[in-house]
C-alpha cells in the first residue's frame, strides 16, 4: 500500500514506515553527494554548523544536471549511496534521518540507523527526467563552487520512493530478492 | 584521399553526447519493453513502467534521461585514407564534449585529478578511442558512461586450466557483487582475451553492440544466451528489490591471447545504455 508521508521525518513518523513500502514524499529535502558530505563531515568535525538545520532532515543523494531557462532543475535521479557510507553516521547523529539514494549501505550505516531511527529511501536510479518532475523549487545553499555537487533546498510533491531499510533495519534488497526467490520455487 | 576538417569533428561530436543523452537507443528500448512484458513481480513491474515513463518523458521533453550524463567516451574509427586538416584531433573532439555539455545542459561529471579531485567544468577531456580502418570515412560513436555502473565492473587474469567455467562464474560473481549499486536491469559487456587492457576494450566494445545482436561465433552466441538466462535467475530484479529482470541484453567480445593467459573483463552499464553513432 503506498503511503504519502509529508516531512520534517520525525521519530514518530519514521517508526510508521517499513521496508517494501511505496512512499510518496512530500517537503524540503537537502542534496548532498560525495564532495558536500566531506566538506560537511570536516565542519562537524570542527564543531562548526551545518549550511541546513539537520534536525530531522532528509537528504538526497544528487547531483542533478543543471536547469534548462525556465525550468527548476535539470534530470535528478539518485546517486549511489555506498559512497556515502563513510559520512551518514555522523550526519545522522547530527539529526539528519532520512537518506534518499539507491544501492547497498555498510553495517555501520545500518546500525546508526537503528540507533538514530533514520530511514533509507530509493529512488529508482536512471530516472533522473521523471524524478525531475517532482521537484517544484531547487534553491543553492553552500558549495557553489563544487557545481553538481554543491548542497540544494529543494522543495518535492509526492516524490515516488521505496523504503529500502527501515529505522529496525529490515531491508528490502534482501527480503525482497527472498520473495521472489522464494515465490519461484513454489511454481 | 579525403580531406575532414577537424571543426566537423567537433560539430558531430557536441551533436551525438546530445542525442545519446536524450534519446536510448531502439534496441535498449524494445529489450526493456520486452523484459516488462515477461515480469510477473509486482514491485519489479512497478519499476519497469517508471524506468519506461522516464526515457520516454527523456525524448518528448528533451532531457537528459539520466542526470548522470557520464564520460563522454568518444569512439573514431578512421579510415587510412582521411587527412584531418584543421586542427588536432584530440582538441576537436574534446571541443566536441565541452559544447556538447554545455548546449546540452549536460551534467560535468569529470575532475582533473583521480586523487587530487577538482571538477575540470566542461566534461572534458572525452575518453577517445581510435582505430585505423580501411577507407575516406569516420566513424564517430559517442556512448556517455555513467559511473554507478562502471564502479561495479572488474578485470580478472585467468589462468587457462580455469577455462569456460572459469568465465562463467567470474561474470556471476561480478553481477552478484553488483547487486542493486548499478541500477537493474543491466546491461552486460564481457571482454575475454588479449592483454590486460585490451579485454577491458573488448567489454566496453560489447556494450555499444545493440543488445539485440548477437556474437557472430556459435560458441559464444551460446555462451551469451546461457549466461543472461543465468543472471535472470538470481531474482536481484530492477533497481535491486526482487525479480525477474536482473539484465537486459550481454554481450560477448573476444580477441585471440597468449599461451599464458586468459583475461576476463565485465563491464557493467545501467539500463540508459546511451551510444549514438554517426559516420563522416
Amino acid at each position: 500500500m503506498a503511503k504519502h508521508i509529508t516531512l520534517p521525518l520525525t521519530e514518530e513518523l519514521a517508526k510508521t514506515l517499513h521496508a517494501g513500502d511505496t512512499v510518496y514524499l512530500t517537503g524540503t529535502i537537502y542534496t548532498s553527494r560525495d564532495a558536500g558530505h566531506k566538506r560537511m563531515c570536516e565542519a562537524l568535525a570542527r564543531g562548526e554548523s551545518l549550511p541546513f538545520d539537520p534536525t530531522d532532515a532528509t537528504i538526497y543523494y544528487v547531483g542533478p544536471t543543471p536547469a534548462k531557462p525556465g525550468k527548476v532543475i535539470g534530470s535528478a535521479g539518485p546517486t549511489t549511496s555506498g559512497r556515502m557510507d563513510a559520512y551518514a553516521p555522523a550526519m545522522m547523529a547530527a539529526g539528519a534521518r532520512g537518506m534518499i539514494g539507491k544501492g547497498a549501505r555498510l553495517p555501520e550505516v545500518v546500525e546508526a540507523m537503528k540507533k538514530y531511527r533514520g530511514v533509507y529511501f530509493g529512488a529508482i536510479g536512471g530516472a533522473g527526467a521523471l524524478l525531475a518532475k517532482c521537484i517544484k523549487k531547487a534553491e543553492l545553499i553552500a558549495y557553489e563552487d563544487l557545481g553538481a555537487e554543491a548542497l540544494r533546498k529543494l522543495y518535492v510533491e509526492e516524490m515516488p520512493l521505496f523504503v529500502i531499510i527501515d529505522s529496525e533495519g529490515r531491508n528490502l534488497y534482501e527480503d525482497g530478492r527472498k520473495a521472489y526467490l522464494e515465490s519461484r520455487k513454489q511454481k | 584521399m579525403r580531406e575532414i576538417q577537424a571543426q566537423q569533428i567537433t560539430d558531430v561530436v557536441e551533436r551525438l553526447c546530445i542525442e545519446a543523452n536524450q534519446y536510448l537507443p531502439e534496441d535498449v528500448q524494445c529489450a526493456i519493453r520486452n523484459c516488462r512484458a515477461e515480469e510477473d513481480w509486482e514491485i519489479a513491474q512497478g519499476v519497469l513502467d517508471n524506468i519506461i515513463t522516464n526515457f520516454e518523458l527523456a525524448e518528448s521533453e528533451d532531457v537528459p534521461i539520466c542526470q548522470d550524463t557520464g564520460m563522454a567516451c568518444v569512439f573514431l574509427e578512421i579510415g587510412q585514407d582521411v587527412h584531418i586538416t584543421g586542427g588536432n584531433l584530440t582538441d576537436a573532439v574534446d571541443e566536441g564534449v565541452r559544447r556538447g555539455y554545455d548546449k546540452g545542459y549536460l551534467r560535468k561529471s569529470v575532475v582533473k585529478d583521480p586523487v587530487r579531485r577538482g571538477n575540470t567544468g566542461d566534461n572534458t577531456p572525452a575518453m577517445l578511442y581510435t582505430e585505423i580502418v580501411p577507407g575516406e570515412q569516420i566513424k564517430v560513436t559517442v556512448g556517455p558512461k555513467g559511473f554507478g555502473s562502471e564502479n561495479m565492473s572488474a578485470i580478472r587474469m585467468f589462468k587457462p586450466s580455469a577455462g569456460l567455467q572459469g568465465i562463467k562464474d567470474f561474470i556471476i560473481e561480478t553481477v552478484e557483487a553488483a547487486g542493486p549499486n548499478p541500477c537493474p536491469p543491466i546491461v552486460v559487456g564481457v571482454g575475454i582475451g588479449g592483454t590486460f587492457d585490451k579485454a577491458a576494450l573488448l567489454a566496453k566494445k560489447a556494450l555499444m553492440r545493440p543488445v539485440d545482436s548477437e556474437n557472430p561465433d556459435p560458441f559464444y552466441a551460446d555462451l551469451e544466451r546461457e549466461m543472461l538466462e543465468k543472471i535472470n535467475e538470481l531474482g536481484i530484479g530492477p533497481q535491486g528489490f526482487g525479480g525477474k529482470t536482473t539484465a537486459i541484453g550481454l554481450n560477448i567480445e573476444t580477441l585471440p591471447t597468449h599461451i599464458a593467459g586468459m583475461p576476463c573483463a565485465v563491464n557493467i552499464n545501467c539500463h540508459v545504455t546511451r551510444h549514438k553513432t554517426e559516420v563522416i
